[in-house]
């Protein structure tokens, strides 16, 4: 099985969000870069179905230089190679989508994975992209597939409960937390993950579907009333919650 | 901005309260910018029609296919592009519902159009449309235009307040797209209800419960609470972790991205990446017994105690008033 995995290089979750000197980005100095963590599962999902079935799994992303790094941590997982489409001028996802798309319609894989989100934007958008670009069937959100032949039945999350799609291959799939236990990657893995190929390609650039104009921290300003546990101290914030906040 | 296509998600016939949130800002680019409304739903009951009227929205369009009898992307996205053709629509807004975040992004592609997700806010200046989402689980705000002409929008639930502005009459349009079994390829074939239980995501209240409930018995406390108030019951991840309870509850970066009006966090210290999924609420009640616990300071109301005596307490407290 041919396996494409799209991955992403992400702020790390800890990361104390700061803006950024042009008011429009996010000041990265002191800011650790990690691999998307939905992009773990989805690379899981891709070396556990190729150890099962045979084949390849290509990590791949769209990005600046630094983005090896994002690489070099999904060849430490397991994937076998690598391909860095190279972009240095801002871009969106529409930029994006157009780039994997063309490199997986040369490399014609039988699956492609990718996390359900990205979590610096939280857009959830590239899987639909892709999926349109490609006219390739898709799930999101999923928690657990399974593959029978060419037939896909994948179980996704949705509001207050969860749905069924069944589909075949060629598809996508974009993971969400639940579908496996990402493996860590140990010291060998880390250090056979050096040698590994990278290719590099240059990325089609496209004028700007969006652009994004500014930043601003939430300015959420909290009332902060502290209470005891006393009786007297819970009917004053029941009160307070029906009669100042209204909520109940 | 001439032509807006509002959708309108629903199951089985029966349109999702964000439907309602979808009208009410369609409604306001009308009366900002003289656009006509359209509100598409698919194998719709016409009596969806006669709900939205009452939050101004004057025509209806109802995309009739029995190849959407069960749900697919693929083929509703298609269906409204061919109904967008044929009446020029050049503005669409979906609900960042698991079904509204498929969509949307298809339009966008097939319209050759920006988008942007989970929008909480927009605003015109002057002719420029700036458009507000949340990034970085919630630790951030950014305002963005959409370059093309043709613009797509995805609205977070529950912060688009529904406001009635009935309107005179509705116009009915049954739509037939021309679509076929390629536009089938992935389709819903069953769908699974949480039994009886509240959705997080469509919880005017959320009832949290983090490591302070000790085991996943005592939840029980958590579930009273949330009964009275008609709430729905939320977890950390620590508590998910360990099995007590299911990651549909999950509140947090890994898990759900919440704004209820009130979210009452309940022996939940408040780490950062649970924090990324609830700040936004409108109100937050906290109860920890540690004084100094991180969530009191993002907190409108704090109760210092222990929750197995103040959860039951603020439970009765909460019934008197309910009467
Ligand atoms: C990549 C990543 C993603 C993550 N994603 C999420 C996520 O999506 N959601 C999430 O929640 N976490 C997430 N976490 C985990 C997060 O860092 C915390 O570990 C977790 O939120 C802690 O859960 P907790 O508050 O329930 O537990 P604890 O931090 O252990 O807090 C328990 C609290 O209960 C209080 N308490 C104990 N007994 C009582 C009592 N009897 N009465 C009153 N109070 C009491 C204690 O004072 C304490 O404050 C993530 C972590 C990482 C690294
Ligand atoms: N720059 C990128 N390069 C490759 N894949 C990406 C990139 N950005 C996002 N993705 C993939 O698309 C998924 C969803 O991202 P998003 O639509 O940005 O929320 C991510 O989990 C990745 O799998």
């Amino acid at each position: 099985m041919n396996i494409l995995v799209a991955i992403s290089r992400v702020p790390d979750t800890t990361t104390k969000i700061l803006v950024g000197s042009n008011g429009r980005n996010i000041d990265t100095n002191n800011v650790k870069f990690i691999l998307n963590p939905y992009d773990e599962f989805a690379l899981e999902e891709a070396i556990q179905l190729k150890e099962k079935n045979g084949g390849k799994v290509i990590a791949i992303t769209v990005g600046p230089a630094q983005a090896q790094e994002t690489l070099r941590s999904a060849l430490a997982m397991g994937a076998d190679e690598a391909v860095h489409c190279k972009i240095e001028s801002e871009f969106d996802s529409n930029t994006v989508a157009v780039n994997i798309a063309d490199y997986a319609k040369r490399m014609n894989p039988d699956i492609i994975f990718m996390g359900k989100q990205s979590i610096d934007f939280d857009s959830l958008q590239l899987p639909s992209l892709l999926s349109e670009h490609l006219n390739l069937p898709l799930a999101t959100i999923v928690t657990k597939l399974t593959i029978e032949g060419t037939s896909v039945k994948a179980e996704r999350e949705i509001e207050g409960g969860k749905e069924l799609v069944e589909t075949s291959l060629p598809c996508i799939i974009s993971a969400q937390k639940g579908l496996n236990d990402p493996r860590y990657p140990k010291l060998p893995d880390i250090m056979k993950a050096k040698k590994k190929p990278i290719e590099e390609i240059e990325a089609t650039t496209s004028d700007l579907f969006v652009e994004v104009v500014g930043m601003e921290l939430p300015s959420k300003t909290r009332l902060n009333k502290m209470f005891g546990s006393e009786d007297a101290d819970i009917n004053e914030v029941v009160r307070l919650l029906h009669e100042e906040a209204k909520v109940i | 901005m001439k032509t807006i296509f509002a959708y309108l998600d629903s199951v089985n016939g029966t349109i999702k309260r964000t439907a309602f949130e979808i009208a009410t800002a369609a409604a306001k680019l009308k009366a900002e910018k003289g656009s006509e409304v359209f509100a598409i739903a698919v194998n719709a009951d016409n009596s969806i029609a006669e709900q939205v009227k009452e939050y101004g929205i004057e025509n209806f369009i109802n995309i009739k296919s029995d190849l959407l009898a069960k749900f697919s992307s693929q083929a509703t996205a298609e269906a409204i592009f061919q109904a967008a053709q044929e009446k020029g629509a050049d503005v669409f807004l979906f609900p960042a519902t698991s079904a509204g975040l498929e969509l949307a992004p298809r339009i966008s592609a097939k319209m050759k159009a920006g988008y942007i997700a989970d929008v909480i806010d927009f605003k015109f200046d002057g002719d420029t449309m700036l458009i507000k989402k949340p990034v970085y689980a919630g630790k951030a705000i950014i305002t963005n235009k959409i370059n093309t002409e043709v613009k797509v929008l995805s609205l977070r639930p529950n912060v688009f307040t529904a406001v009635k502005n009935p309107a005179g009459s509705v116009n009915f349009v049954d739509f037939t797209p021309n679509l076929n079994n390629e536009n089938v390829k992935a389709f819903v074939s069953n769908t699974f209800k949480n039994e009886g239980k509240l959705d997080v995501k469509e919880a005017d209240i959320i009832v949290s419960g983090g490591r302070g409930m000790k085991d996943a018995d005592q939840f029980g406390i958590i579930e009273d609470l949330a009964g009275t108030l008609g709430a729905a019951v939320g977890a950390s991840r620590a508590v998910v972790d360990a099995g007590w309870r299911p990651h549909g509850e999950q509140v947090g970066q890994t898990g759900k991205t919440v704004s209820p009006t009130l979210y009452i966090a309940c022996g939940i210290s408040g780490a950062i990446q649970h924090l990324a999924g609830m700040s936004t609420s409108k109100f937050i009640l906290a109860v920890n017994k540690d004084k100094d616990a991180p969530i009191f300071k993002v907190s409108d109301f704090g109760i210092v105690g222990d929750l197995f005596d103040v959860v039951p307490k603020l439970n009765e407290g909460i019934k008197k008033i309910k009467g």
